[in-house]
């Protein structure tokens, strides 16, 4: 069994009013060092197999088709188990 | 004029396309079901506004994936009329048949209110009735409503006529103030590069009467019928 994390993020050239929004709220609670809040997705697929060569390529292919939209997003993933 | 509806989980503006057709247009229209896999002889296809799949993942990324999407792919490619209203937009998008993204607003509200558009091209299948520079007033209902291309793809959308609507003041004055989601160039609507395929974020089919305080929907439906009279 192997467990899969693929992380999705909004592209850094893009605004991101949600994280602004989170950022306002900690400047509320007197967080001064916080320069930049930035909110992503994390998206945990749990894969019935031990082969994380296959794993690696299809849980690239399912980033780029469905998980994340790459014209908005970027995605990374790490993979554990065995 | 054979109008088709599709219905996804989750559409919320399906019955209001349908009234508007076959009400207040009296042409046939009819309902598709998302898990189709093929579609009758229409001549015009709209994917409605709602939440389909719950809006889960991104706004219209899992729609985008329904069976009925490949026929209505095939239909695009061919030539065929296909409006995405709001959530219809946001699946074109994700499915490529459209340059460009959505993003939650800017303010991160859900916006839902009138608001006024330009009409910047009126030689497409769907603002013939239209003069260039008429000001629409159409609701807006979304939260992932500000379109985004990068500089490349913006210019190409400008040097190929494919911004249709954009969103101003009651006067026409397209900027900043009166961009109600942050959208890129203030864009409410665009074409493909064919002109077949329109995507928008207002809902025409919430504006065809003056009782529900605007009649200016009425005129993207009557040019498309307009323009489906010359060719069939």
């Amino acid at each position: 069994m192997l467990e899969a994390n693929v992380y999705v993020r909004l592209k850094k050239t893009i605004t991101d009013p949600q994280g602004l929004a989170i950022k306002h709220a900690l400047d509320s609670l007197d967080y001064k060092d916080i320069e930049q809040v930035r909110v992503g997705k994390v998206i945990t697929l749990r894969l019935d197999t031990k082969d994380k060569k296959t794993a690696t390529r299809q849980i690239d292919e399912m980033s780029k088709k469905v998980l994340a939209n790459p014209i908005i997003e970027d995605y990374s993933f790490d993979i554990k188990g065995e | 004029m054979r109008f088709g509806v599709v219905v996804f989980p989750g559409s919320n503006c399906d019955q209001d396309c349908f009234y508007v057709i076959r009400d207040r247009l009296a042409q046939p229209v009819r309902y598709i079901w998302h898990k189709d896999k093929r579609i009758a002889d229409y001549d015009c296809i709209i994917l409605p506004g709602g939440f389909s799949y719950g809006d889960y993942l991104r706004a219209g990324a899992i729609a985008r994936f329904s069976p009925i999407m490949k026929p209505i792919i095939d239909f695009a490619h061919k030539g065929g009329a296909v409006l995405g209203i709001c959530n219809g937009f946001q699946i074109l998008l994700e499915a490529g048949l459209l340059p460009g993204a959505m993003l939650r607003n800017d303010n991160i509200h859900f916006i839902c209110k009138y608001v006024y558009t330009r009409v910047e091209n009126d030689s497409t299948i769907f603002t013939n009735s239209c003069k260039k520079g008429q000001i629409l007033k159409i609701p807006i209902a979304h939260n992932e409503g500000r379109y985004y291309i990068d500089e490349n793809g913006y210019s190409r959308l400008k040097e190929n006529k494919q911004i249709v609507l954009r969103y101003c003041s009651r006067q026409g004055v397209v900027s900043d103030e009166y961009n109600p989601n942050g959208a890129k160039g203030n864009i409410a609507g665009i074409v493909n590069e064919r002109g077949n395929v329109l995507g928008m974020m207002p809902h025409p089919e919430r504006s065809p009467e003056a009782s529900l305080g605007s009649d200016d929907g009425i005129y993207l439906f009557d040019s498309i019928i307009t323009w489906l009279r010359k060719v069939i």
